[in-house]
């Protein structure tokens, strides 16, 4: 049943809408009822969970007699964003997820987080669903803010992904939904996958078999699931070693993302169009596996160009 | 005065990223004052400039007290003002949520480490910064509570308005609040405008500092003492807010006084043009911020009014 979370008029003559789609099981008793949230289009240039969406509703209207819960669907959090191709929050040039928990008394963006917060509050599990951003593609990972690891890594560990970052706490970070929620004691796990403006069919396929797991592990699914892959987990900050562009330019790729590669290894080019020079090779500075690779060729001079994972962590 | 390059990014095809510096007088670093950070910020680069000429004079006639070193930077984002666009032109960060950034990091968090590293040991630091939403406002001096926060020492700008607000979490990441924790006496100061000059504003913003300077024994000048600084809590401030969307119709500009019940702005309908929404002062104050664009979102603080009490 599709239900409106949250609506504001805007100026001339049209209505912004937040809405769910809400799954619930055909017959059984409602008080027992565990409900999974999936979320995403927070940011509106990052597309990947539309498509996990679609698959997860199409899954489970094709064997709606396993369902022994309730599932929302929260495809566009950021609508004005997705439909205008903008990250942000259009005209207010705010990162929404930047502004939970939001304010019921707030202005229009704040408003819609509070109403947001309201709405998964009372979830079992929330799974928000991220693409990186333009310049990045993300292998399936979910990453964990240190102070929520305990009730989250179990949870990850049964949700298919690659790879489980647990990163350091820090202020920013209290001002995103996953933050708010798991303050709210809904656990919430943040996947982030693939990349902006595109649908990485593959990913999405590998993240929908992960939140049947995630169900199957709540008792809101009764079918058949796959058995989850075993992620590598990382929780010291020494385990990931960044890759910074030496120098302004076109980067050039020159590896492919989830590979091992030794240090020295070339990952790519930093070139000159108008003089036809390279002007840096990027080699991999440690033994390791790229999870993280560029994706958008122009550079600034510290742009993102990849993150390895160290080879001790892969072997230990 | 001497012209300085403080950090400076190669591009590909663009001409060099180069943020510069003035700096007048020799000595301890005492005053770094920074415009713009962003790229829409337009009135607080303009300040500078009069503050860049107004401090040239100064050290001519040898005004500039012997041992003190102040230092201007127009704005840190040339990059972002030269295209009209508020962020970083790549990646569209906010250099003011990266502080104290981190030289070997991403762009905009090298920019941040490669200012903050020349600016972080002065005794005075003064921004001119700019709002998240689209209004003027009254000319103020603003603190975050951080417990470093110095109120008295804000009054002797002798801006009409302190306004202390509370911290909010990315505050962590903004050079006001890092200069604090390197102990560095740090305001931010607003103007009337952001998007637009206002002169009067940013004349007031050069006589405030050239005051602060003189009580500080700084700089010798005897302009008037300005204003018994009134101080304001941010949230003590009384919201006015639209229920609806449509065209904003201000009735009221910063700066007036208000009575209970008088008309402020009028919301009118885009297609009918029928008044959807009057919006009328909830209590006796004073103007200190309006919404100066002519649509508006509905649930938006068009005003905020600082209270008058008898
Ligand atoms: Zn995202």
């Amino acid at each position: 049943m599709i239900e409106t979370v949250a609506s504001v008029g805007l100026p001339v003559g049209e209505v912004l809408e937040i809405k769910k789609n809400r799954i619930v099981p055909e017959y059984g008793d409602e008080k027992v009822w565990k409900r999974i949230s999936i979320v995403t289009g927070i940011h509106g240039d990052e597309l990947e969970g539309q498509y996990v969406c679609f698959e997860l509703l199409r899954r489970i209207a094709a064997q709606q007699d396993k369902l022994s819960g309730i599932v929302d669907v929260y495809p566009a959090m950021n609508p004005l964003g997705i439909d205008s191709i903008t990250r942000g929050v259009p005209a207010f040039d705010l990162d929404m997820n930047r502004l939970f928990p939001g304010d019921i008394n707030g202005n229009m963006t704040e408003y819609l987080a509070a109403k947001i917060v309201e709405d998964i509050t009372g979830s079992d599990l929330c799974v928000d669903i991220h693409a990186s951003n333009i310049y990045l593609t993300e292998i399936p990972q979910i990453r964990i803010n240190e102070l929520h690891k305990d009730t989250l890594v179990p949870l990850a560990m049964k949700a298919n992904v690659d790879f489980i970052w647990v990163h350091g706490a820090s202020t920013v970070l209290e001002s995103t939904l996953a933050y708010s929620l798991n303050s709210r004691d809904v656990p919430t796990l943040v996947v982030e996958m693939g990349v902006g403006m595109r649908i990485t069919k593959t990913y999405c396929d590998q993240m929908v078999d992960g939140i049947f797991s995630l169900m199957k592990e709540l008792g809101i699914w009764q079918g058949d699931v796959p058995e989850p892959r075993k992620p590598i987990i990382s929780e010291d900050e020494e385990d990931v070693c960044f890759l910074n562009a030496a120098t302004s330019g076109i980067f050039v790729q020159q590896v492919k993302h989830w590979e091992r590669l030794k240090k020295g290894d070339m990952v790519g080019q930093i070139i000159d169009p108008l003089n036809g020079k390279v002007l840096d090779d990027v080699v991999s500075p440690v033994n390791g596996i790229l999870f993280t690779i560029r994706e958008y060729p122009v550079v600034d001079a510290g742009s993102l160009l990849g993150r390895l994972l160290r080879e001790e962590i892969l072997d230990r | 005065m001497e012209k300085k390059v403080l950090y400076e990014i190669k591009a590909l095809y663009r001409d060099d990223l180069r943020v510069m510096g003035y700096e007048f007088g020799e000595g301890e670093e005492t005053l770094c004052i920074l415009g713009s950070l962003r790229g829409n910020e337009v009135q607080q680069l303009y300040v500078c400039s009069q503050l860049v000429k107004r401090f040239t004079e100064l050290e001519k006639q040898g005004r500039i007290h012997a041992g003190h070193k102040i230092l201007i930077i127009p704005t840190a984002n040339p990059y972002s003002v030269n295209i009209k666009k508020r962020f970083w032109p790549t990646d569209n960060t906010d250099i003011n949520r990266m502080f104290p950034g981190y030289d070997l990091g991403e762009t905009t968090q090298r920019i941040a480490a490669g200012i903050f590293d020349q600016i972080k040991n002065y005794k005075y630091g003064i921004q001119f910064t700019s709002f998240y939403m689209p209004g003027n406002f009254e000319p103020h001096v603003r603190m975050m509570k951080t417990g470093f926060e110095d109120v008295e020492m804000a009054k002797r700008f002798g801006m009409p308005y302190v306004v202390i607000r509370e911290t909010r979490p990315y505050d962590t990441t903004t050079l006001n609040y890092n200069w604090q924790i390197w102990e560095t006496h740090a305001f931010s100061i607003y103007t009337t405008t952001t998007e637009s000059i206002d002169k009067e504003s940013a004349q007031m913003a050069v006589r405030s500092i050239l005051t602060f300077l003189a009580k500080e024994g700084v700089v010798d000048y005897k302009g008037h003492d300005g204003y018994l600084s009134q101080v304001v809590i941010d949230t003590d401030m009384v919201p006015v807010r639209t229920k609806v969307s449509g065209i904003f119709e201000p009735k009221v500009k910063v700066g007036e006084e208000v009575v209970k019940g008088q008309v402020m702005a009028e919301t009118i309908d885009p297609y009918e043009g029928n008044v959807t929404e009057v919006l009328t002062a909830p209590v006796d104050g004073m103007v200190f911020f309006a919404h100066n664009e002519p649509l508006t979102y509905a649930n938006t603080a068009v005003f905020k009014l600082v209270i008058r009490e008898e």
